[in-house]
């Protein structure tokens, strides 16, 4: 197989919607994660060590963020003069705006996509956590004369409700047929979720947009896997390696925590499979006397003079003498006041909890403080 | 192309007194600080400096060194103009020779330096541990229309005498250079950073090259200079500097970082950059007891840590005791080991229950007292005991 043959598109605002504590500031792939990763990183980093010499990075709204994330996309080695990184941000051609959904998104970008001499596209969402390698997704879309393959997990899903699912269902049958598709059921029990990142032939890519996209059908999923299901050979890859998906706020404050279980946290960052990030040369996390830690990823940059217990800090936070850090993920330079007591709390970026202060909340139902939000001192 | 002022980095010695932590690597090479190795100290004073051509000089053990700077990018020195280059010995339609001594190597880069025709030339080694804005120093050397300026850092009296100390008039003007002097006149000492006119430099260099001898900066050229009168003033640096050329020295440094007020890495305004790995952020187990100490991206520390350094992916077991060391990238230090007043080597495996190294206190004050050193890559086996001041492999 021919690597150069295959183009990435990584779509970094589909899902804003579903964390919009989070999107409201940046994108979906700009979520700050796991301590000093974006998620954006997660299939930026699977596709280079994919071999994936050429990706799109497709936005949509708030994308300053990421573009200062990705600058020339050298840290994920697609600095390069052929393929290399190229950010797609709307209106940049006379078809493209705010598109509704990934047909219309594609629209946006046709172009670029006809431009390309790739066989195959890769293309991937940003609300999976995982590390996978497309080249086995490729081999298996090759091997079943596919037109379109779903990468798809087995979740057991548990809590009943509205929007307990929201992801595509999928049927899947001995021959790794897609035979059925279903757009955010309420379900329970085993079922197999789209993971939101497919193989598909370059031309046929174009043709489905461009039919699709002046009918007026935005949605992927609906148009594709669930209409014309017949019309396509669509098959489904199982992806058995470990994942997060986030859906919400506590599904994404449950992602960062997983990752605190030493397994987890190994089958995440296999060997040999680097997950690359910006790097900002901060200097070696320091742990001052009388500080206690346990249980914590922390990034570089942070110094602690307190206590913190179960959370996750990212890069230059601050916890100061008598401070009590239980649960939280605290993001890059939060700054936490002498003596101030936090339980499940979320802070974004840049947050000031003054001295003293006390901001308790569960486990089931963390407590999200805003990017810049200062509270003073009690 | 017109550069203003050039810096090269001399990159090339063997380090001999590093023994285990040399074998292997060139001295600018060597881990340092946690994520950094010593040679992004200079680099990154030249980048914070703004001065963007830097010819790195090497010739012991060049490969993880050719490997870290590799085109620069780390430090912003992959320029269009400019920017970084790794300067080996070459062979020529005469013949080929190895760097002979400092003013050598330099001297057989005289053509690199043309390309950017400089007014002034930086000098500066690969084994110092100091920020240092060399901006500052050549406009010094400017305002004094110096034809060279060497930086000189107060030392104590004991100390002079491992240093080149230089006598100063009134206007900082040096009257007097002594290498290494037994009983030195001053405590001005020298440390190793030069700035020259270029011109200048430049004729001594050629005479020098013909004259034989050392061909050493400290022991040829400045003093010729000196015996000529030439315009040769002294200035100034007042702030953290170290060699660290020595093991001793180089664990010092080290704990010297716990102590910002001597050595901070935090400053915003004054970073220092290195080649990153990758590594995923650090996990603090439930067991661990991390106080004083700095860890980096990448380790796995589920042990009792104090007044320590622990560099990048380093894993520590439960049950293990680390105090007052330097453990460097990759190292593992498995359950029921002992690590203190040590250095432990790149990627490293220490076995359960070792015993490594004591503090001085416990050695009962022994005169012989020195940390204990395991190089780059050893294994040491379950249980074996290694003495304060022992080192392993033995140089």
């Amino acid at each position: 197989m021919i690597y150069n043959n295959i183009l990435g598109l990584i779509f970094s605002n589909m899902h804003d919607e579903s964390v919009s504590e989070l999107t409201q500031v940046r994108t979906m792939g700009s979520i700050l994660f796991g301590g000093r990763y974006r998620l954006i990183d997660f299939p930026l980093s699977n596709m280079t060590n994919s071999g994936i010499p050429e990706v799109g990075v497709v936005t949509k709204s708030n994308y300053q963020s990421l573009l200062d994330h990705i600058g020339s996309g050298r840290e994920w080695d697609l600095c390069t003069k052929n393929g290399g990184i190229h950010l797609l941000p709307p209106f940049s051609h006379h078809k493209s705006g705010l598109y509704r959904g990934r047909i219309e998104a594609i629209e946006g970008i046709l172009p670029f996509i006809q431009h390309s001499n790739a066989e195959y596209v890769v293309m991937a969402d940003c609300d999976v956590v995982t590390t996978i390698d497309f080249r086995q997704v490729i081999r298996e879309h090759m091997k079943n004369d596919a037109d379109i393959t779903v990468v798809y997990a087995k979740h057991n899903f548990t809590n009943n409700g509205i929007g307990s699912t929201a992801s595509t269902i999928l049927e899947v049958d001995d021959e790794k047929r897609v035979i059925s598709a279903t757009i955010n059921p309420d379900i329970l029990g085993e079922a197999n979720r789209s993971l939101n990142m497919f193989v598909i032939g370059r031309r046929i890519l174009e043709k489905i947009v461009s039919r699709y996209a002046p009918e007026g059908f935005a949605s992927f999923d609906k148009q594709v896997l669930q209409q014309n299901k017949a019309n396509y050979r669509i098959c489904g890859y199982e992806h058995k390696g470990y994942y997060e998906k986030i859906e919400d706020i506590m599904s994404y404050y449950n992602a960062n925590m997983n990752l605190l279980n030493p397994e987890n946290m190994q089958k995440m960052f296999l060997n040999n499979t680097p997950i690359y990030t910006k790097v900002k040369d901060s200097g070696p996390a320091k742990y001052e006397a009388g500080s206690v830690v346990r249980n914590s990823l922390i990034a570089d940059g942070c110094v602690i003079e307190g206590e913190v217990i179960n959370s996750v800090l990212f890069r230059g936070v601050k916890v100061g003498k008598g401070a009590v850090v239980r649960n939280c993920i605290l993001m890059q330079n939060t700054q936490i006041g002498e003596d101030a007591e936090l339980h499940a709390v979320i802070t974004d970026k840049n947050v000031r909890v003054g001295r003293n202060k006390l901001l308790t909340a569960s486990t089931k139902n963390a407590l999200f403080i805003k990017k810049n939000q200062k509270i003073e001192d009690d | 192309m017109k550069k203003e002022c050039i810096a090269m980095l001399l990159a090339g010695g063997q380090g001999s007194r590093l023994y285990a932590l040399t074998q292997k690597m060139a001295k600018p090479a060597v881990p340092f600080g946690g994520k950094y190795r010593i040679i992004d100290f200079p680099l990154s004073n030249c980048t914070n400096s703004g001065i963007d051509t830097v010819g790195v000089l090497t010739q012991y053990q060049p490969l993880e060194l050719n490997d870290y700077i590799g085109n620069g990018q780390p430090w912003d020195l992959d320029r269009l103009r400019g920017g970084v280059h790794i300067l080996p010995p070459y062979q020529t339609a005469s013949g080929s020779s190895w760097y002979e001594g400092t003013a050598n190597a330099i001297y057989q880069n005289i053509r690199f330096i043309e390309r950017y025709n400089p007014e002034y030339i930086i000098v500066l080694g690969g084994d110092h541990i100091y920020k240092m804005d060399y901006s500052k120093m050549v406009e010094f050397h400017k305002e004094h229309s110096a034809d060279a300026t060497i930086a000189v850092l107060n030392v104590t009296l004991e100390e002079a005498s491992r240093f080149g100390i230089m006598t100063c008039d009134s206007d900082f003007r040096v009257v007097d250079f002594t290498e290494k002097p037994k009983e030195p006149k001053s405590t001005l000492a020298s440390m190793g950073i030069y700035v020259f006119t270029w011109e200048k430099l430049r004729k001594y260099l050629i005479e020098n090259e013909n004259a034989g001898g050392s061909k050493d900066f400290g022991k040829d050229i400045i003093p010729a200079m000196l015996a000529n009168n030439e315009r040769m003033f002294a200035y100034s640096f007042e702030g953290y500097w170290k060699d660290v050329g020595t093991l001793y020295s180089l664990w010092e440094a080290n704990m010297d970082i716990l102590n910002a007020s001597d050595l901070n890495l935090y400053d915003q305004n004054w970073k220092i950059y290195s080649r990153n790995m990758s590594l995923p952020p650090q996990y603090i187990g439930p067991d661990a007891d991390i106080q004083d100490s700095l860890v980096c991206d990448g380790c796995n520390v589920n042990g009792s840590i104090t007044s320590s350094i622990i560099y990048s992916g380093v894993t520590v077991e439960k049950d293990v005791f680390i105090d007052h060391s330097v453990i460097m990238p990759g190292a593992v230090i498995k359950s029921g080991s002992v690590v203190k007043y040590a250095i432990i080597g790149e990627d490293s495996v220490i076995e359960n229950d070792v015993r490594i190294g004591a503090s001085k206190e416990e050695t009962g004050n022994d005169t012989k007292w020195d940390i204990a050193v395991i190089g780059h890559g050893e294994v040491i086996s379950s249980g074996v005991s290694v003495a304060p001041g022992q080192m392993i492999p033995v140089v």
